[in-house]
C-alpha cells in the first residue's frame, strides 16, 4: 500500500517502523514519529470533522497546538478519549480515530443543513431564539442544542490509567526549546543553575527543525541536537519533551502537563499515562515562540487550506505533502520558505503576495528558482466542498478594497500566512499587562509582573540572531543572580535569510454580490459577518463581543483567530487595536485530561484512611463501617442476615440490659500541660475548672466567641499540671487549632502547652449495668466500687501487664467506663475484653447503637451542636458559669439569645408509636397549611428507643420549653412523610441520671 | 498557589497553611468589662480591604504556629511575614 502524499526521503520519522491504525473504520498505516494528522495527510485524507455550528466539512489547518479543527475521538490503550488534537497525538500501534460532531458520518452529515440555513444562525442566534417560552428551554431547546452541537463523547468507563503529580523546584524554568529557549537553558546551565527545560512537542528545537538556517556551520536541527545532548548530560538540568507548561499561577508557580506514555505501545506496570508537574521556579524564561495567523478570505475553512508554516513542517518533519498543486497566499516573506520547500520537492507552487512588487532576499531566491509569483494578489474564495479544488483569486487595487482582475486557478491546497502572533498566554497569565507592538501588529509582554522573562518570538523578535542573543543573555543574567557564577559563552555565528517588511493586511474584500462565509474563528464557526452583527447590535467591549459571538472561546482559545478578530473590531469601530484591547488569557493553555488534574487522589487514595488499632478485629467480626471524617468506625456488627436496624437495636438493647464495648479511639484527645493549665481551661470552657481535683474528670462545654456551642467533651486532671482533654471525633482538629490560637496569640502569657494525642491512645468504652462486674474481672487487683471509683472518677492501673487509664465517664447514659491504653496495646485490650466479657453477656456495639443510646438519654451531639445553637438551646445552660469570664461569654447576653420564645431542644414521639420520624423533618402546626407553611423547628436526631420500644427523636423547636405535651406534624417532603407527633422532654430515659452514678 | 515564608520553617506551599483572618483584631481582655459595641466590633466587624492586609495563617501541616502575613488581597503579593509576637509595619 503506497502513501500518495509521502515524500521519499524527507522528514524525521522512522521509516523502518510502520504503524497501523484506523480512521473511521478504515485501516491505514503511518510511521513511528507521525502524528495522526501527518499519517492521514500522507494517505491523502483531509476531511476529518465537521464544524461546531454549521457542520461544515473541516480538515487540518495547523501542525501542532494551534490546530482549531482536527479534534478526534481516539481509542487507544483500552480507553476512548474525545477532542484529541490530531496534530499533536502521536501515532501508536492499534490506535483507532473517529470523527466527531457528525451524524451519521463525516462524509454525509445531516447537521450540514445548518450550513444552508446559515442566514438563520447569525451571532447570538441561540440567545435570541431559545429565549421564549421559558418552559421550552429544558424540554425542547436544550436537548436539541446538546445533540446538535458539542464535540466528542466522554467515556463512561472507569479510567484504568495511572496519573501522577510531581512537585519540583528550580532556579530557571524554560518553556519551549526553540532557539531562544535552548540558548537560555544552556547559558543558565553553564552558570550552575538548576534548570528545567520543557518542550511541548516530541522533538526539541522548535523552528530550528524547519527553518533553513545554520548556526556555527551546523544546520539548525543539528545545533539543537548538540545543545540538547549537552544539557541532558548535565546533572543540574532536567530536559522534558511532550511537556506543556499550561498555567502560570501566583508566586511563580507554573504547572506542566507531561504526556509520559501516550506514545508508547507498551509500558511497564507503574508508568503513569500522564503527569502533572507543579514547578516553583525562581525565574522563568517564556520561550513559547509564535503562531502564524491566517489571512481571512471566502470559504477559508475548506479542507486543504493550511497555515503556511504547518505545510512546511509537514514536509520537513514528517515528509508529507499537504498537496501537489499549492497556492501560497501571503502578506509576508516567511511563506516563501514554504514555497521554496515545495519547489525543492519538485512541486510547483504559485505565490499570491498581497504586497506590491518589490524585492527581498527570499523573493529574489523564489524568482531565481522560477516560482510563479503574483504580487498584489490574494485568494477571494476557495472552491470545493470537502476539499479545495480551485480558488478564485484577484488582483487588488491600490487601496486593497476592490479588484482589478479576477480569475480562477486550479489548486489542491492553499497555504496561507498573515504574519506571526507571539504566544503571550503564559506572560498574560502571570499578570503581565501586554502592550501592542505596532511593528508586528500583535501584543507582546510589557513590564514584568512576576519573575517572567519573555524571549525570542514570544517577545516579538522574529530573527534567529536576535532570538539566540536574547536567549543567551537572559539565561545567563537571570541565573547569575541566583548562582553567583557567570560562565563565558560565545554567542554563535548565525546564517539566516533576511525577511522584508510584512503587509498590514489581514482580510480579503469580497467582490460585489458575492457573500461566502469568511471565518475568523474556525472552532466556534465565527465569521466576519457575525462580528459585524455583534457590533451593529451595540456590543462594544471586546469581552462582550467575545461572549456574544463565541470568538476565541473554544478549546484552542482563539490561537489563530484572536488578532484577526481584534483587527476586524478595530476597523469597524475605527479604533486602533490597543484601544480595543485584548481578552483575558486563562489557564490551561491547552486542554488537559481530568485524570491528570486528579492524579493519584482516586479511590482508596482519595483521602487518607484512619484506622483504629482494633480495626482488623472489627473487620473479622463482620463490622459494617461508616466514615467519620477520615476514620473508619464500625457502624454495627452484622450477625447472620441482620439489617442495620435489627443489629443496632440488638446492640443497644444489650448495653441497656447487660454490657457492651465500643471502640472510641477516634475521639479527639489533647494533652494539656503547664502551671497555667487550669486557668486556661477555665477560660476555654463555660463551666468552672479551677477546683477540679487530681484524679477527677469533668464534662466541659466550649463556645465560639459569638456564643455558639463549638464542642463538648470531658477533661480529666491527670496530675497537678497535666490534663487530658477529649473532643468529638469531628471537631478534634478544629479544637486543637482553637486552643493554639488562644495560647499563641491571645494569651501568650499563659504557660501552657497543648498537643494532640489522638493517635497515641486506643480507647474502649464499657457500658451497661454489668460493666462494673466486668471491670472488676479486667482489674482483679483494683477496687472498682462506686466509692473507690465514683462517677467522673479516674484511675491509672495495669491492664494485664500494660499501663492503662480508667475514666468513669458515660455517653450512653448507663453505668460506664472508658479504658485507654497505648495504641500498640489496643488490640490486646480489645481481645482481652471480648474474652473476659463472655461471662457478662458482653457484645461489641457500633456507632448506630451508640447514637440510639445517647439520643434516648437526651445527650446532645453533632446534629444538635450544629453551629447554630447556644448552651440554653440544648439545655446545657447549667454548665454556663455566671461568675467567671470565658470565650464567648459576652455574646450570650445578645437580645436574640434571650427572647422568651428562643428555640430549645425537645423530645418527639409519634402518636402512633410506630412511625419513625425522618431526621431533618420540619415541625409544623398544620400539615395541610398553604405554603410557605411556617416552620416551628426541625428534627435533629432520630432513633428507635430500645428502652420504650418505639421511635423517639430529638428536635430543636421554637419556644421549645412551652411546647411539652402539644401535638404537631413532622413533615419530610424529601421522604414524602408526615407524622403526627407529641412533644415530650428530651430526656426520654432515666431523666434523673441515676444509672451513671449507680 | 501562594508561597508563604513561615518564620519558623521557611518557604512553604499554601496547602500547608490554613487561613485565620485579620491579624490586627485584638480580643478584649478577659475578666474586663467591655461595652456591647466593642464586643460586637470584635466578633463581627471586619474590614475587607483591597490591597495590603495583615492576616493570620496557621502552619497547620508544619510547625503548627500561627503567623502574621502581610498580603495584597488583589494581587496576592506577600510583602512580609512574621511571628505573631512580632510587629508588621
Ligand atoms: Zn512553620
Amino acid at each position: 500500500m503506497s502513501q500518495p502524499f509521502r515524500l521519499n526521503k524527507e522528514g524525521l520519522i522512522n521509516r523502518n517502523k510502520k504503524i497501523s491504525f484506523t480512521f473511521n473504520g478504515k485501516k491505514l498505516f503511518g510511521y513511528e514519529g507521525d502524528t495522526i494528522a501527518s499519517a492521514l495527510i500522507a494517505n491523502g485524507i483531509h476531511l476529518v470533522g465537521r464544524s461546531f455550528k454549521y457542520h461544515r466539512p473541516r480538515g487540518f489547518f495547523g501542525a501542532g497546538v494551534e490546530e482549531p479543527n482536527a479534534k478526534l475521538q481516539v481509542e487507544f490503550n483500552g480507553h476512548s478519549e474525545p477532542n484529541v488534537n490530531a496534530t499533536e497525538m502521536e501515532l501508536v500501534e492499534g490506535l483507532s480515530a473517529t470523527s466527531q460532531n457528525c451524524w451519521p458520518s463525516v462524509n454525509f452529515d445531516i447537521g450540514a443543513i445548518n450550513n444552508f440555513l446559515k442566514m438563520f444562525f447569525p451571532a447570538g442566534f441561540y440567545y435570541k431564539t431559545f429565549m421564549w417560552p421559558k418552559s421550552f428551554w429544558y424540554k425542547i431547546y436544550e436537548p436539541f442544542i446538546r445533540k446538535a452541537a458539542g464535540l466528542g463523547v466522554a467515556s463512561i468507563e472507569k479510567d484504568k490509567e495511572r496519573y501522577e503529580h510531581k512537585f519540583e523546584y528550580c532556579d530557571l524554568l524554560v518553556t519551549g526549546s526553540g532557539p531562544s529557549g535552548l540558548a537560555s537553558a544552556y547559558a543558565a546551565a553553564k552558570n550552575g543553575a538548576k534548570v528545567i527545560l520543557a518542550e511541548d512537542k516530541p522533538r526539541f528545537g522548535g523552528t530550528l527543525l524547519t527553518d533553513d538556517v545554520s548556526i556555527d556551520n551546523l544546520s539548525g536541527k543539528d545545533w539543537a541536537e548538540k545543545i540538547i545532548s549537552e544539557l541532558k548530560s548535565m546533572p543540574n538540568v532536567t530536559v522534558k519533551n511532550r511537556s506543556q507548561v499550561f498555567g502560570y499561577y501566583d508566586h511563580n508557580m507554573l504547572v506542566m502537563f507531561e504526556r509520559v506514555s501516550d506514545h508508547l505501545e507498551k509500558k511497564s506496570k507503574f508508568t503513569p499515562r500522564q503527569r502533572l508537574w507543579y514547578i516553583r521556579a525562581k525565574e522563568t524564561i517564556l520561550s513559547t515562540g509564535s503562531i502564524e495567523r491566517p489571512i481571512v478570505f471566502g470559504n477559508n475553512d475548506t479542507p486543504g487550506i493550511f497555515l503556511s508554516a504547518a505545510a512546511k513542517e509537514y514536509m520537513k518533519v514528517y515528509g508529507v505533502l499537504v498537496g501537489k498543486k499549492p497556492l501560497i497566499f501571503t502578506n509576508n516573506d516567511s511563506a516563501y520558505e514554504t514555497a521554496l520547500e515545495f519547489k525543492k520537492n519538485n512541486v510547483e507552487p504559485i505565490i499570491l503576495d498581497t504586497r506590491e512588487e518589490h524585492s527581498s532576499e527570499l523573493i529574489d531566491e523564489a524568482k531565481s528558482r522560477g516560482i510563479d509569483i503574483r504580487f498584489s494578489h490574494g485568494v477571494i474564495v476557495a472552491n470545493g466542498y470537502k476539499k479545495v479544488k480551485s480558488a478564485k483569486i484577484g488582483k487588488l487595487n491600490k487601496d486593497k478594497n476592490s479588484f482589478e482582475k479576477i480569475e480562477t486557478v486550479d489548486c489542491d491546497c492553499i497555504c496561507v500566512s498573515g504574519f506571526w502572533t507571539p504566544s503571550v498566554h503564559l506572560a498574560s497569565q502571570s499578570g503581565n499587562k501586554l502592550k501592542y507592538e505596532e511593528k508586528i501588529d500583535a501584543f507582546i509582554p510589557d513590564k514584568k509582573k512576576q519573575h517572567e522573562t519573555s524571549v525570542g518570538a514570544a517577545n516579538g523578535s522574529f530573527t534567529l540572531e536576535e532570538s539566540l542573543k536574547n536567549g543567551f543573555e537572559n539565561g545567563s543574567n537571570l541565573s547569575a543572580k541566583i548562582t553567583d557564577t557567570k560562565a563565558e559563552i560565545a554567542i554563535p555565528n548565525v546564517n539566516e535569510k533576511k525577511y522584508g517588511a510584512h503587509d498590514k493586511f489581514w482580510c480579503m474584500p469580497l467582490p460585489k454580490n458575492e457573500n461566502p462565509k469568511r471565518f475568523v474563528d474556525f472552532q466556534n464557526d465565527v465569521s466576519v459577518s457575525d462580528i459585524e452583527i455583534a457590533l451593529r447590535e451595540g456590543y462594544r467591549s471586546i469581552e462582550h463581543v467575545k461572549r456574544y459571538t463565541t470568538l476565541g472561546m473554544a478549546t484552542d482559545q482563539g490561537r489563530t483567530s484572536n488578532l484577526n478578530g481584534l483587527q476586524l473590531v478595530s476597523n469597524i469601530e475605527n479604533k486602533i487595536v490597543p484601544e480595543v484591547g485584548h481578552t483575558t488569557f486563562r489557564p490551561p493553555f491547552t486542554p488537559i485530561t481530568i485524570g491528570t488534574i486528579v492524579g493519584r487522589e482516586v479511590g482508596m487514595e482519595y483521602m487518607p484512611t484512619r484506622k483504629t488499632p482494633m480495626h482488623e478485629w472489627h473487620e473479622k467480626n463482620n463490622a459494617v463501617f461508616v466514615d467519620a471524617g477520615a476514620w473508619k468506625r464500625p457502624r454495627y456488627y452484622k450477625l447472620g442476615s441482620e439489617t442495620l436496624f435489627e443489629a443496632s437495636k440488638r446492640e443497644a438493647k444489650n448495653v441497656r440490659e447487660n454490657v457492651g464495648i465500643c471502640d472510641v479511639t477516634t475521639l479527639g484527645k489533647i494533652d494539656i500541660k503547664g502551671p497555667d493549665a487550669a486557668e486556661f481551661l477555665n477560660r476555654v470552657y463555660t463551666n468552672a475548672w479551677m477546683k477540679l481535683p487530681v484524679g477527677k474528670a469533668r464534662y466541659g462545654l466550649m463556645l465560639r466567641e459569638d456564643g455558639i456551642v463549638m464542642d463538648d467533651g470531658t477533661t480529666t486532671r491527670i496530675s497537678e499540671n497535666h490534663y487530658h482533654m477529649t473532643t468529638t471525633t469531628a471537631q478534634a482538629a478544629n479544637v486543637l487549632s482553637h486552643l493554639e490560637y488562644y495560647l499563641q496569640i491571645v494569651w501568650p502569657e499563659l504557660n501552657v502547652n497543648v498537643v494532640s494525642t489522638t493517635e497515641q491512645w486506643a480507647g474502649a468504652a464499657i457500658a451497661g449495668p454489668k460493666s462494673r462486674d466486668m471491670l472488676s474481672k479486667l482489674y482483679p487487683d483494683l477496687d472498682v466500687s462506686n466509692e473507690a471509683l465514683p462517677f467522673m472518677g479516674y484511675k491509672e492501673a495495669e491492664f494485664f501487664g500494660v499501663p492503662s487509664r480508667i475514666f468513669r465517664i458515660s455517653f450512653s447514659g448507663e453505668l460506664a467506663y472508658e479504658i485507654n491504653v497505648k495504641s500498640d496495646h489496643g488490640m490486646f485490650m480489645w481481645e482481652k475484653m471480648m474474652e473476659v466479657g463472655k461471662d457478662f453477656g458482653n457484645q461489641p456495639y457500633g456507632t448506630e447503637a451508640l447514637s440510639t443510646l445517647r439520643i434516648e438519654m437526651g445527650h446532645v451531639a453533632g446534629p444538635e451542636l450544629d453551629g447554630r445553637t447556644i448552651p440554653s438551646d440544648v439545655s446545657l445552660n447549667g454548665l454556663v458559669s455566671k461568675k467567671k469570664d470565658f470565650i464567648g461569654k459576652n455574646s450570650l447576653g445578645r437580645e436574640a439569645f434571650n427572647v422568651e420564645s428562643r428555640q430549645k431542644i425537645v423530645g418527639l414521639i409519634p402518636i402512633d408509636r410506630k412511625s419513625s420520624i425522618p431526621e431533618g423533618s420540619h415541625i409544623v402546626q398544620d400539615q395541610n397549611a398553604k405554603l410557605p407553611n411556617p416552620k416551628l423547628g426541625h428534627v435533629s436526631s432520630s432513633c428507635w428507643s430500645v428502652e420504650n420500644n418505639n421511635p423517639f427523636s430529638l428536635a430543636i423547636m421554637k419556644d421549645g420549653k412551652n411546647m411539652i405535651g402539644k401535638k404537631f406534624f413532622a413533615v419530610s417532603p424529601l421522604k414524602n412523610k408526615s407524622i403526627e407527633v407529641e412533644v415530650i422532654s428530651s430526656h426520654y430515659v432515666d431523666p434523673e441520671g441515676k444509672r451513671v452514678r449507680s | 498557589m501562594l508561597y508563604i515564608k513561615c518564620p519558623y520553617c521557611g518557604l512553604r506551599a499554601q496547602k500547608e497553611f490554613s487561613y485565620g483572618g485579620d491579624a490586627t483584631v485584638k480580643r478584649p481582655n478577659i475578666n474586663e468589662e467591655v461595652s456591647s459595641e466593642d464586643w460586637d466590633n470584635f466578633v463581627y466587624m471586619r474590614k475587607s480591604p483591597r490591597g495590603k492586609h495583615i492576616e493570620l495563617w496557621q502552619h497547620i501541616a508544619g510547625c503548627r504556629q500561627w503567623i502574621k502575613v502581610q498580603r495584597d488581597t488583589a494581587t496576592h503579593e506577600i510583602f512580609q511575614t512574621a511571628k505573631v509576637t512580632e510587629e508588621i509595619r
